[in-house]
């Protein structure tokens, strides 16, 4: 947890100085949901995500440098530099993105538990999706399909309270998004997101229901966004207080964590300092590598449209 | 009065929303966030929900309400955060909005604007930098605009409020801070279906359309430095499209180059090009020239992103060899 947030810091940090544009969304607060839900996973089963998509690439084991410089637009990027941010990606690590236009991907996470069916394996997909994206019309059409074909995928609705600028109460009209699944006769349930060990309990019975009954369900974990909505956010006022975002950074995931290891497992404070500062240390070090690594060769443009022809070339 | 590009966007929906209670807005992050890139700022405080309603991020269902309202009679403007996510709305709008007159014999109307930023930003990648008004022009039943200016956003957006007829009005990104004059006149508006001569020239004939045009000028001004004289056509409005202005231009200087942001290939100007070679054919001194997109998704590192979008040194290149 606290690399991820370790991490997230140098990418805000690479937007502030200008050698990451565009959309920048950051997980830090949200931490023990990826953690928590990813360490229950089995290591082969397919994994996908919205544009808020650090952390979970991270976790998935894909190198800290090569993801810095993915963001930072660099050739050694896990898009070769050419989708930034919100579109990382690694077959390697069955990691299916990195996705930008809210909602789209949950289609696709059904697509992925439709292959593991098809093919008999026994994965589980999971779809991480976000409150706003629950509202996607697709992802109704998806949780329709995935529970009248019995698809081994589960939906897991990241809530952090807020779609951009908009609170849970303006965009949804029952804010317990969880229930949506009533409809499809899907199991569903809301779990608390802001305890590691917690998800990761709950996430290991889910996941090991889903993987044996090959039925979809739906499952949102209570978060909190910390950060803007993405690093150009920058008038929060919009649409909560600063009394809000310092109430819920008593909730802090790693502060949780780390009471949890001093207090009942008498784990040593300099222990968690060092961890803390060697984290640091490391995404430092990552920043510097990502930033001295070149940008992608022009040629490069024309490369990956087609997977055996290049587009016709020129304006 | 000077404004900017934004403001003035603002001003004409605040002068259609006090004009007409048939006129709302419609959108996501609309009203309490003010807008993604600020153009509906301070309109939640001053009209209230009725007026300007924040919805979920659900865009065929966003289009597809304001068009049923439409054809009750209300005037919806919609605001698409950026113009890549109305392909999520495709349906309501080629499938519905564009069909409805029509397929009713004429009885039914949907007087609905649908707006927002279209075109590349800065490194907003592949899903995020679409143009979508060549898509959108190929379809009958639809008024495409896309203008370049401040004082064609004033007018021409209280136009395309007043048309009756769905209007798809993309604003290219980098245009917003943009400055500039607008009357100072409520009734002001800009009719669809004439282009505006931006600069004029009798040697070549370069043709854009939003901040193309911008790019055209730019061209032009160090064409002037050679001593080659560009005449700069502001396309405005592609559907209802003016033709005859680019011919009577073309006419006189014999050469045209269109430039255009999206995919060079099957892109809008891809059809202007056509319209010029089928009318002016005995005028040409060369073949019509494009400068369009490179037929890529657009990439996320800024040094390929910049590579995609045509700019001066494009223009200048394409405009020399066709006056070689
Ligand atoms: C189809 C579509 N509409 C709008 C947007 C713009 N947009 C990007 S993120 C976002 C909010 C999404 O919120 P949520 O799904 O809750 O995810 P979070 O950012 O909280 O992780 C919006 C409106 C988009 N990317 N795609």
């Amino acid at each position: 947890m606290v690399r991820m947030r370790a991490f997230e810091d140098q990418s805000v940090r690479a937007f502030r100085s200008g050698l990451a544009g565009g959309y920048l969304h950051v997980y830090t607060g949200m931490e023990a949901t990826a953690i928590g839900w990813l360490s229950s996973r089995q290591p082969d089963d397919p994994i996908i995500t919205a544009y808020r998509d650090h952390a979970h690439a991270l976790y998935l084991g894909i190198d800290p440098v090569v993801c810095m410089a993915e963001i930072m637009g660099r050739a050694k990027g896990t898009s070769k530099g050419k989708g930034g941010s919100m579109h990382l990606y690694s077959a390697d690590h069955h990691f299916y993105g990195g996705w930008g236009i809210v909602g789209g991907h949950t289609a696709l996470g059904a697509g992925l538990g439709f292959a593991i069916k098809y093919k008999g394996g026994n994965q589980v997909a999971h779809c991480f999706l976000g409150d706003g994206a629950a509202n996607a019309g697709v992802f109704f059409e998806v949780m329709n399909m995935a529970s009248l074909w019995d698809l081994p995928v589960i939906f897991i609705i990241e809530n952090n309270e807020f779609a951009m600028g908009t609170r849970l109460e303006f965009h949804a009209a029952d804010p317990e998004m969880h229930k949506r699944a009533e409809g499809f006769n899907m199991h569903h349930e809301r779990i608390d997101g802001m305890d590691v060990i917690d998800v990761r309990r709950d996430a290991q019975r889910i996941i090991s229901n889903v993987r044996e009954t090959s039925r979809p369900a739906l499952i949102e974990v209570m978060n909190y966004r910390y950060a803007g909505h993405g690093a150009a956010d920058n008038d929060q006022t919009l649409y909560r207080s600063q009394q809000e975002v310092e109430l819920a950074w008593k909730r802090d995931p790693v502060h949780r964590l780390a009471n949890l290891l001093t207090e009942q497992y008498g784990v040593n404070k300099q222990i968690l300092e060092k961890i803390q500062r060697e984290a640091e240390e490391e995404m430092e070090g990552v920043y510097d590598e990502a930033a001295a690594s070149p940008k992608p060769e022009p040629d490069e443009v024309y490369s990956d449209v087609y997977t055996d022809m290049q587009p016709e070339r020129g304006h | 009065m000077t404004t900017t590009y934004r403001d003035a966007l603002r001003q004409a929906m605040v002068e259609e929303i006090e004009r007409d209670e048939n006129v709302f807005l419609i959108g996501e992050d609309i009203g309490r966030y003010q807008g993604t890139f600020r153009v509906t700022q301070g309109l939640f405080e001053r009209f209230k929900q009725h007026r300007v309603l924040d919805t979920p991020i659900s865009e065929p269902g966003i289009v597809g309400i304001a068009t049923g309202a439409a054809m009750m009679g209300l005037r919806p403007i919609v605001e698409m955060m950026t113009m890549s996510f109305s392909i999520l709305a495709l349906d309501q709008i080629i499938n519905h909005a564009a069909k409805i007159h029509y397929m009713s014999g004429g009885q039914f109307k949907v007087p609905i604007v649908i707006r927002g930023p279209g075109g590349a930003a800065n490194q907003l990648s592949a899903q995020h930098s679409h143009s979508m008004e060549g898509w959108y022009a190929h379809v009958p039943g639809l008024k495409v605009v896309a203008p370049s200016t401040v004082e064609d956003a004033y007018g021409m957006l209280k136009t395309a409020v007043r048309d009756d007829n769905p209007v798809i009005f993309t604003e290219n990104p980098g245009l917003y801070s943009l400055k500039g004059e607008i009357p100072d006149d409520k009734e002001f508006t800009l009719p669809f279906g004439k282009c505006a001569i931006r600069h004029e020239g009798s040697d070549i004939t370069l043709v854009g359309y939003s901040r193309m045009t911008h790019v055209c000028a730019e061209a032009a001004e160090a064409l002037d430095q050679d001593g080659v004289s560009a005449e700069v056509i502001d396309v405005r409005s592609l559907l209802p499209l003016d033709a005859e202005t680019i011919f009577a231009s073309v006419r006189k200087t014999n050469r045209a180059l269109v430039v255009y942001e999206d995919w060079k290939s099957g892109g809008f100007g891809a059809e202007i090009a056509a319209r010029i070679q089928e009318s002016c054919f005995d005028y040409l001194d060369a073949p019509v020239g494009r400068v369009g997109g490179l037929n890529v998704p657009m990439p996320y590192a800024r040094n390929l992103e910049l590579m995609c979008i045509p700019n001066k040194e494009d223009v200048l290149a394409a405009a020399r060899q066709l006056l070689a």
